[in-house]
């Protein structure tokens, strides 16, 4: 069995957390060539060819494939198919846009987060918001999955796979990027930071989310928001753990004025230990919480920054 | 311009979800079933559209059993013109894959020649976040996914994406697929006059055999399970208390 998984680069930096947890889950399925693709990509395939368990490095550069625009970057993908029995990617925004396009362009059924790897047909994924867990097995040639970050351990680095140069394939012209819009700061990336503190819609308002802020920062952890916190503009959209958001499963996730719908749960319940400060007690969020501090959270929080 | 709004009849989104003791499934029968929260949004938006005058109908589209007639029936009443239903299944159990979906849309498509498909992200039962894509594909079109903002401007439209380090804007050439994430609009309710007028607009109804498509499923379900419960935590009374037991007890602090 043969494994092409597509790894993350951003701007030409290689996404080490995300490709290299995408690795594991590969590597239970054959021998894993990892595509490189960007306007810059050769040190990302550099990196890349360090992750332990990675037998080549493809790597493609050309203008065309430089925001990770859908169509040129399938295009690509579909025409390196024909070798490999499976289709990897980390479950990120870029990949679920990619994907599904080269699993049609393939006739086949995309499986989105995958969460575990039965054997090379069989998989896991949630449906339902983690409500519910699927097995399922594909009866289709070519395996086109995105894999579920926040379930595999990162696979090590030692390795040093061959790189090897291929060409962009021809550009379908349907779409071009006009600018990206991105926070720069200075804390973990929310997907693979070992702490995370969350603030909902008991946060109030935006000059409030600076407590949340304050207690991340004091502990070194990414910042989180429930859905309701992010349409109510107290947070950027990519701050957002959930069903349609991030998934995250850092080592301690506290979740402050969040109530804990199950759209939210989905985003969180795998973390090691989750602690809950919220206002009112029977909110959900306490019955996955370890611990569950019930209180107002503007006394609490600043109290807890202040004493870490 | 015509817009096409795929519509999908899933479980409410503010319903317990119970899995069949039998480990076939989520449980369907008797729930309350609603318009995927998703593609309420693209239906919002598409109607908005044509009340700028850039949109001149707005045609909504559902695959699966025969009841999802009530889903394209609130479609209507939010402002859509006219309903196709693909009936492709007898048994609310049967889920219709994005892939065979997306051949079906392709057809209507091509039927239909729309400007632009407005489409929801992600249904809320199976979370593929696929057919947008896949439509895509198939008609060769550009895909702008995840839309938070979405601009028609001559033969292209400009739309801003949700992603995960923040938002990227794109320009895609129409025709397009755009599938639309939750920060989009607000979808309106639909009044009881719009509702009463809805049960008279046109919605005609269509086989997956009209369009020469095979809907049989690539992937089979070998069992659906409860994820693991997490054990009941403890309250504590104090933040003293609670930094106490994450250095002790749970050591992460």
């Amino acid at each position: 069995m043969a494994v092409l998984l597509l790894a993350e680069i951003t701007d030409g930096a290689l996404n080490m957390d995300a490709t290299s947890k995408a690795a594991t889950a590969a590597k239970q399925l054959g021998d894993v060539t990892v595509l490189c693709a960007g306007a810059q990509a050769a040190d990302g395939a550099a990196q890349a060819a360090t992750i332990d368990g990675v037998s080549k490095v493809l790597v493609a550069e050309d203008a065309s494939l430089g925001h990770r625009l859908a169509e040129p970057t399938a295009a690509l993908i579909v025409s390196l198919a024909g070798e490999y029995s499976h289709i990897v990617a980390p479950s990120t925004t870029d990949a679920k846009n990619i994907l599904p396009r080269v699993a049609a362009l393939l006739d086949v059924m995309v499986l989105s987060d995958v969460t575990a790897v039965v054997d090379a047909d069989t998989f896991e994924r949630p449906i339902y918001a983690g409500n519910a867990i699927q097995t399922v097995k594909s009866a289709d040639a070519t395996k086109v999955m995105t894999i579920r970050t926040s379930t595999f351990e990162a696979a090590g680095q030692g390795g040093s796979a061959p790189v090897e140069t291929i060409s962009a394939a021809e550009n379908p012209g349907l779409s071009e990027w006009v600018e990206d819009k991105v926070a720069e700061s200075d804390r973990p990336e929310l997907t693979s930071a070992k702490v995370v503190v969350s603030g909902g819609r008991g946060v109030g308002s935006e000059d409030d989310f600076k407590i949340i802020e304050g207690l991340a920062d004091k502990l070194g952890a990414a910042v989180g928001a429930s859905r309701a916190a992010v349409d109510s503009g107290y947070a950027p959209n990519d701050w957002q753990v959930g069903q349609t958001g991030k998934v995250v499963a850092p080592d301690l996730y506290i979740a402050v004025g969040i109530s804990g719908a199950i759209q939210h749960l989905a985003g969180m319940k795998d973390s090691k230990v989750i602690v809950a400060i919220n206002k009112d007690e029977e909110a959900p969020i306490f019955q996955v919480a370890d611990y569950g501090l019930v209180g107002d959270l503007f006394t609490l929080v600043p109290e807890l920054t202040e004493k870490l | 311009m015509k817009v096409l709004v795929p519509v999908k009849r899933v479980i409410d989104y503010n319903v317990k979800v119970r899995v069949k003791a039998d480990g076939s499934g989520v449980d369907l029968a008797n729930v309350k079933m609603s318009m995927n929260p998703f593609d309420e949004i693209a239906v919002e938006e598409a109607i908005r559209l044509k009340e700028k005058g850039v949109v001149t109908e707005v045609v909504a589209v559902s695959i699966g059993v025969k009841q999802a007639q009530e889903t394209l029936r609130t479609a209507l009443a939010m402002g859509a013109d006219r309903a196709i239903l693909i009936v492709a299944a007898d048994d609310v159990h049967t889920d219709i894959e994005p892939l065979a979906v997306a051949k079906l849309l392709k057809g209507v498509i091509d039927a239909e020649e729309p400007g632009m498909v407005l489409c929801g992200k992600q249904a809320i039962d199976n979370d593929m976040n696929a057919t947008g894509q896949m439509l895509g594909a198939l008609t060769g079109w550009a895909q702008a996914t995840f839309a938070s903002d979405v601009a028609v401007d001559g033969d292209h439209a400009t739309v801003t994406r949700e992603v995960d380090g923040g938002l990227q804007t794109i320009k895609v050439k129409l025709p397009a697929i755009i599938s639309v994430d939750l920060r989009l609009n607000e979808p309106r309710y639909a009044s009881l006059p719009n509702i009463m007028k809805a049960k008279k607009k046109p919605l005609d109804e269509k086989t997956p055999a009209d369009y020469g498509v095979d809907v049989s499923p690539r992937l089979s379900v070998v069992k659906t399970s409860e994820p693991a419960a997490r054990a009941a935590g403890v309250k504590v009374g104090s933040v003293d208390e609670l930094m106490a037991k994450l250095k002790d007890e749970a050591g992460v602090i």
